[in-house]
């Protein structure tokens, strides 16, 4: 069992994360936050596997993972 | 549940100037990771460019000074002769090291000073409006060369690491990218050489980043790692070159 968080204030929408997850569990948030991007959103889901992928390639450092 | 992986001391949780993709960003944090690591930020002092990262120093929360475009190394000699005890190491782009700072880099590598350098390539000037920078691939468009860069007009991508390794006093150069995690990975580990090798006196250490600019080669974050991946590794293989 393991999840991420992500600061989605930080969030600049680059998107990498969607891109790395192995388990398909972060999408585009359909809100904007207040840089005017849709940031990443995690869904909680006992898939996570707390590879930390999604962590190692965020440029913006906003992800931060518990297992 | 325990937090496995969270922000670097030595990076502060501020939000960067970096456009969105942008590899500095993660640079910058796998050397504050390292630093934390290793227990130096005490004794790190930065050298930040010119370039996109200019101002890097408002985001590592260590000691760090500003050069003279190109000039990084130069300054970084005087502060580690002065300062033998402190690790100091040179943060710069193809721009600034491999253009206008040709002259330092190579000479302060042949002398054999005991700096690490981690140069940051991504193929064009980020900070100036994506000019060609002398790493730009044949072919590669960017605005000032919009049909592409022509090798009979404009010569080859300049392979700067590869010259290096020419020189009897330089110790360690090594080529790695950002286009994965399981790149990054091996990049943390080539940067955490070059710190070593300082800390152990071993002498002049280079890693070569190739880092995307998808603001500049107009494409998306994902299409710029895909084409490190794809095109760029062709023209600067990775690996240990020396």
């Amino acid at each position: 069992m393991a999840k991420i968080t992500i600061n989605q204030e930080k969030c600049k929408g680059c998107l990498l994360c969607i891109a790395v997850c192995p388990k398909g569990l972060i999408s585009a948030d359909k809100k904007l936050n207040s840089k005017g991007v849709k940031p990443a959103r995690f869904t909680e889901d006992p898939a996570c596997l707390g590879c930390m992928m999604c962590a190692v390639i965020c440029p913006d450092c906003c992800i931060e993972v518990y297992k | 549940m325990d937090k496995i992986y969270s922000h670097p001391k030595s990076l502060r949780n501020i939000s960067t100037h970096y456009c969105p993709g942008c590899g500095h960003g993660i640079a910058h944090r796998i050397i504050a990771e390292i630093i934390d690591e290793l227990g130096i930020r005490e004794r790190t002092i930065a050298l930040a460019p010119v370039g996109c990262a200019v101002i890097a120093y408002d985001y590592w929360n260590f000691d760090c000074s500003e050069a003279a475009h190109g000039r990084a190394l130069a300054v970084a000699t005087g502060i580690k002769r002065i300062h033998p005890d402190k690790i100091v190491f040179t943060y710069q782009g193809d721009g600034d090291l491999a253009a206008i700072g040709t002259n330092e880099t190579i000479h302060a590598a042949n002398r054999g000073e005991n700096l690490t350098v981690i140069f940051i390539n991504n193929a064009i000037y980020g900070m100036t409006g994506g000019q060609m920078a002398p790493t730009t691939l044949a072919g590669q468009k960017t605005a000032t060369t919009p049909l592409g860069r022509d090798v009979s007009l404009q010569g080859y991508p300049l392979k700067i690491s590869e010259m290096l390794a020419l020189l009897p006093a330089v110790k360690y150069i090594e080529r790695v990218s950002l286009h994965s995690p399981q790149e990054i990975i091996k990049t943390k580990k080539a940067i955490k050489q070059a710190f070593e090798n300082q800390i152990n006196n071993i002498g002049f250490s280079l890693v070569e980043v190739l880092s995307p600019c998808p603001t500049y080669w107009g494409m998306s974050p994902k299409q710029a790692l895909d084409w490190i991946k794809e095109v760029m590794v062709k023209e600067f293989p990775l690996g240990k070159i020396k």
